[in-house]
């Protein structure tokens, strides 16, 4: 296998305004999208605006859409493409665009600062706390999220309105409320924080259709849908909506009176 | 959940102001439009179909089989179906197919199912109609207010889910007789009957509300070992609810099938004991 | 001069990975308001590529752990070149830094009584890495990340405002730290979108920036890597010490060539996986060195033993330190008993079920079939030397991670020197991250609270010339002398010639060091590479930048490279100035450890105590060397040893001292 050329569509501009521009760059053997953007750089369009950490797959940095498919680009690997084929990057499509391929994510740091904090449990000092291995699954499976943000960027909840950014958290962050909530020791509960409930009315948990793009995209293969946001759903209706769990509530606090 | 559909001169969602000017409404290049079209097709060929059979009010008993469409059968009119899964409930004043009385439940069941809300949302409704692909609506609530929170009710049609499978299954052991009601035997039928009321219960179980009621609930797995167990159980059933899903849609409908055509007389029930 | 937007800060922490961080919570905690300047986007910082564990000697999987066991690994690690100290507080406070981690909701692997899990790892005699799968780094940058947010939730209920006590300034590079004579008054940077420039004041700034390894071609660092902090510390006149010891991971990807360099972490060598050449050999028996002799395994059969009963058996030689590793990978291939792409063989697929392999290395088992199309749980990885870490760093007081000469400047975390001394154990460096990010942030924001009001002031000259440093690029090869003059010494008629490109600048440097100062080093290659650099440092005077300021990498990487000249520089000079083989420097021309070496520290500082650049002279050297005594290590210390071990590393006079 030897290198060719490739034809390729990166969206360029601010702002104000851009378009996708054309570009022919040389691919080589186990090349992936951004090595392709850093060529770019290097020798066509040293100005042109991309983020990348590690480029391994393990920051979250390089998310952009690719063929209109939101993709980390260092995880992408050329060889998913027809050799003829004219490959189109852009940046994310449900943030605003600073330059190129860069948007302005700052949503997600202000939802991030919307979900309350882990609580940590009375009477527990560091070095104390006793947890179980089947106890802390599922919040790992959450924990392992890179904050690529590929998921609040595909949620049409998000992506296709964008008022409704002010009342929806995003799977991202519904996520880390399920994580909290599944914590074995978080003690939300005892100072008076109903997470179930609050993802629904506060984090806009209700505009989740349940659609699972979160989950195709995620590059981590976090099951966000079927682990996080549906848990947390029946657990909102754990809170508002069982008839079973609503009578023995009331049968309890008759019984209590 | 949504009105009004896409202008040219639309502003919002990915044309917002702020975002990168692309005129295009998504710029995908493969054949994203083939899932949801088949998830349509097929869920409106079993609409049509059921619809056609639930209306029909006919050729849904063939000793010893009853059609699961009609099982529990709750009104007069039914089918009198010896030890069968007949309760007079609704007495005679109901004129209609008894077939209605009793789908609302496997219906309900199925219409507030997490899986289907995805694939009618999509295919139907093209809230989203693929991932990344822009919706042709200008506005959208989803499930946080009327109609749609009523989805929430979800679990009370499980619960219900559950006494119909209950009835189904009883049914397929009433499958383990012959024509003349003698116990022990076994026809192409009862094949069918098993494997229909095993993908039921397989799809029943594998709902996302039992497997939150069953453990997904708990906060703390190590100090409920058994319902672990079903937890994780339930977990890798649902990790193939899709697949589930369809198959006991097809299931139950091949059923009917069967019913259908043995008790219209188009062929008999081959036995094998 | 430009705009320059400016801001009050008691603690400015320059860099947002682990160290940064936890000195940005100390700080705060004890109530300076302090801002956090990271160069990428929060919570994206280059601890997340940390895969394998923190070290902490919890003894929570044995039970014989404790922090003089930790601290001696430590030092058998480092080659006895440790700031003792440093590993001493190290290994000490290491527990209590993890498990404040679980009260701020990190989630750790458990064992089966439901304490946090350790795993086995090179250099440590007991399991001893806390961890999460092999997404340690991750889990640490986000509890962390975290525990900010949760602090910013305080202060919000308590000010309305999330950031008036602490606040982390997003995609902000600093490229000058601002003095008032001797002390610090604060720092100069930019900002990435808008490519604005910023002024914070502070009387005390931590350098949390990480290490240098982008100065390499192949490596496992980010973009990030560039020694920003080191040059900063140089710049403001605080010496970087023993910069020659770089560590080559010894397993990174070798193939496909753009990932070239990528870690491969060493859990896969402590959960079981083992090294072949391509005579399918465990070769690195062949390379256990005399100091290490009687505590490694001597067959294979032994080696095996070891996984199950570790007690009864000597660990198998794959878990030998990093340096040793890497020196033998590159032994093996060098004598054409290589993989086919340049490396070794890395297996686990014939040593674990698939399954077990995909639980217990999720992320190597991802990066593995997505990137190289290899399924590790069915065939062996090829795997090489990767530039990783630099041991050396700004040199710092032990116990307050000041630096050195600058009263407000403190470092913590890989820009810190000293704590690994020639080499650093796996595990250490989160562990590291943590005990002296802590420590930092509190001395630092002691500091300040005890100057109250009388906070140095910013000098305008100062923030003029930053600004003129940082705008040159877009000039570059312009006879426009008013656009010249960072620092005093601008030679004339350096400015002459073409624009260069920064992307190839960076691509010759990186060449220049990885072929020239890499893992195997000569004395002739270093004085050829000394030589290059004086070339790059004069052609990188005229790196030119095409567009304007908002968010141009061509810009930042023009800004980035005067960091990665020095840095560069100072590895060379100090590689060349020791004769001697010890840790992560290793001289072909002096192949052995020389014990008359042990106790001598090289220090790096600027040739122009006026902190000017002798950009234009190639002649000139940036960089001055001085050789100095360390510290003898405390009684007690060296006491935890046996004699006959020290005889191996000590001189003659310190072991009668």
């Amino acid at each position: 296998m030897s290198g060719y050329e490739a034809r390729f569509k990166v969206w360029r501009g601010d702002a104000g305004g851009g378009g996708l521009e054309d570009f022919t760059v040389e691919v080589n053997d186990g090349e992936v999208v951004l090595d392709i953007v850093h060529r770019l750089q290097a020798t066509q369009a040293p100005d042109l605006a991309v983020r990348w950490n590690c480029k391994a797959g393990k920051c979250g940095s390089c998310s952009a859409e690719i063929n209109g498919r939101p993709r980390l680009m260092c995880m992408t690997r050329m060889s998913v493409f027809d050799r003829a084929e004219t490959i189109t990057i852009t940046p994310l499509r449900a943030f605003p665009v600073i330059r190129d391929l860069v948007t302005d994510v700052g949503f997600n740091y202000d939802k991030a600062r919307e979900v309350p904090a882990f609580v940590p449990p009375d009477g527990l000092g560091p070095g104390e706390y006793r947890m179980f291995q089947e106890d802390v699954n599922r919040s790992q499976e959450f924990r392992k999220c890179i904050e690529c943000f590929l998921c609040q960027d595909t949620c049409h909840v998000v992506r296709d309105h964008e008022e409704n950014k002010r009342a929806f958290a995003g799977p991202r962050f519904l996520m880390r409320v399920a994580e909290l909530d599944m914590h074995p020791l978080d003690a939300a509960a005892g100072a008076g924080l109903d997470r179930g409930r609050a993802a629904q009315d506060e984090h806009g948990l209700g505009y989740c259709n349940i659609t699972k793009c979160c989950t195709e995209v995620c590059p981590e293969g976090i099951k966000i849908t079927d682990n996080a946001l549906i848990p947390l759903k029946e657990r909102a209706v754990d809170r508002k909506y069982d008839p079973l769990v609503w009578l023995g509530s009331k049968i309890r606090r008759r019984s209590g009176a | 959940m949504a009105t009004g559909t896409e202008s040219p001169r639309q502003r919002g969602g990915v044309h917002t102001g702020t975002r990168a000017a692309i005129t295009a409404p998504h710029l995908r290049t493969d054949r994203w439009w083939l899932a949801p079209a088949c998830t349509a097709a097929g869920l409106l060929a079993f609409v049509v179909y059921s619809t056609w059979r639930a209306f029909a009010n006919a050729d849904y008993y063939a000793a010893p089989y009853v059609s699961p469409f009609y099982s529990p059968c709750l009104a007069e009119n039914c089918h009198a179906m010896r030890a069968g899964p007949n309760a007079d409930l609704f007495g005679g004043w109901w004129g209609i197919s008894p077939a209605i009385i009793i789908l609302v439940f496997p219906l309900g069941f199925r219409l507030t199912c997490y899986y289907y809300r995805k694939a009618y949302y999509r295919a139907f409704w093209a809230s989203p109609p693929a991932c990344a692909v822009a919706e042709p609506h200008r506005s959208y609530t989803g499930e946080s207010r009327f109609p749609l929170i009523l989805q929430n009710v979800h679990r009370y049609f499980f619960y219900a889910a559950l006494l119909v499978a209950g009835v189904l299954t009883y049914d397929t052991v009433l499958a383990f007789r012959d024509q003349h009601y003698r116990w022990g035997h076994m026809g192409l039928g009862t094949l069918v009957f098993l494997a229909n009321i095993v993908l039921i219960w397989a799809y029943t179980l594998s709902c996302h509300s039992c497997r939150h009621i069953v453990g997904g609930k708990l906060k703390h797995f190590s100090k409920h070992p058994l319902r672990y167990r079903a937890w994780q159980f339930v977990g890798a059933l649902n990790a193939r609810h899709m697949q589930l899903a369809w198959a006991s849609l097809l299931s139950v409908a091949l059923a009917d099938l069967y019913v259908y055509l043995v008790a219209s007389g188009v062929f008999d029930d081959p036995r094998f004991f | 001069m430009a705009a320059v937007e400016r801001q009050q800060w008691d603690v400015v922490v320059v860099g947002a990975g682990g160290a940064g961080l936890r000195a940005a919570i100390e700080a705060r905690e004890r109530g300076a308001r302090t801002a956090v300047i990271c160069k990428s986007l929060f919570g994206k910082a280059h601890t997340v590529m940390a895969e394998g564990g923190i070290a902490a000697a919890m003894a929570n999987a044995n039970e014989n752990d404790t922090w003089q066991v930790h601290f001696r690994d430590t030092m058998r690690g480092g080659k006895f070149l440790n700031q003792w100290r440093m590993a001493e507080l190290h290994a000490r406070e290491a527990p209590e830094r993890v498990w404040e981690l679980e009260t701020w909701g990190a989630l750790f692997d458990r064992t089966a009584d439901g304490r946090i899990s350790q795993r086995n790892f090179g250099g440590h005699e007991y399991p001893r890495l806390a961890h999460v799968g092999d997404r340690t780094g991750l889990e640490l940058i986000r509890t962390l990340q975290q525990k900010i947010v949760a602090l910013q939730q305080e202060d919000h209920r308590a000010t309305g405002d999330y950031e008036s006590r602490l606040k982390v300034f997003q995609e902000c590079t600093v490229t000058r730290v601002l003095k008032d004579g001797e002390r610090v008054s604060g720092v100069f940077g930019y900002e990435r979108e808008t490519g604005r420039f910023l002024v914070l004041q502070a009387p005390s700034v931590i350098l949390a920036t990480g290490g240098i390894g982008k100065s390499f071609k192949v490596t496992s660092n980010s973009w990030e890597y560039t020694g920003d902090g080191h040059a900063l510390a140089l710049l403001a006149g605080a010496p970087l010490v023993n910069m020659e010891f770089v560590q080559f991971h010894p397993t990174g990807m070798v193939w496909p060539p753009s990932v070239k360099g990528i870690l491969v972490t060493e859990s896969v060598r402590g959960d079981g996986g083992v090294l072949r050449n391509s005579e399918g050999k465990r070769f690195m028996f062949d390379y256990v060195p005399d100091v290490f002799k009687d505590k490694y395994a001597e067959s294979e059969e032994e080696a095996d033993r070891w996984y199950a009963d570790p007690d009864h058996n000597r660990r198998p030689p794959e878990l030998l330190p990093r340096d040793e590793v890497a020196r033998a990978i590159n032994a093996e291939v060098k004598a054409g008993r290589g993989s086919p792409h340049g490396g070794v063989f890395l297996d686990v697929s014939t040593r674990m079920p698939a399954e077990v392999v995909r639980r217990r290395l999720p992320s190597m088992y991802h990066q593995f079939k997505e990137l190289a199309d290899v399924d590790i749980t069915a065939e062996p990885m090829e795997v090489g030397p990767t530039c990783h870490y630099v041991m050396g760093g700004v040199a710092v007081d032990s116990d307050t991670a000041a630096a050195r000469g600058v009263p407000g400047l403190y470092a913590a975390g890989e820009v810190a020197g000293g704590m690994h001394g020639s080499n650093r154990l796996g595990g250490n460096s989160l562990s590291d991250l943590l005990v002296f990010g802590r420590r930092a942030g509190r001395y630092a924001a002691e500091y300040a609270h005890g100057l109250a009001d009388r906070r140095p002031p910013v000098d305008e000259a100062q923030v003029d010339t930053a600004a003129a440093e940082a705008l040159r690029p877009f000039t570059a090869g312009a006879a426009d002398e008013s656009a010249a003059g960072a620092g005093g010494s601008v030679g004339a008629g350096g400015e002459a010639g073409p624009p260069e490109n920064p992307y190839t600048l960076h691509q010759e440097l990186q060449q220049t060091m990885n072929d020239l100062v890499g893992i195997i080093r000569r004395e002739g290659e270093m004085e050829q590479a000394l030589r290059g650099l004086a070339e790059l440092r004069v052609r990188a005077r005229r790196a030119g930048v095409e567009g304007h300021r908002q968010f141009n990498p061509g810009w930042h990487l023009a800004l980035d490279l005067r960091n990665m000249l020095l840095v560069s520089e100072c590895v060379a000079r100090a590689a060349l100035e020791r004769t001697e083989s010890r840790g992560g420097h290793t001289r072909e021309d002096h192949p052995a450890m020389d014990r008359a070496w042990r106790n001598v520290n090289l220090l790096c500082s600027l040739a122009d105590p006026t902190g000017g650049l002798a950009a234009a002279d190639p002649a000139r050297a940036q960089i001055r060397l001085a050789r100095e005594r360390t510290e003898p290590i405390r009684p007690d210390l060296l006491a935890l040893f046996e004699k006959e071990e020290l005889v191996k590393y000590l001189a003659e006079e310190e072991l009668y001292e």
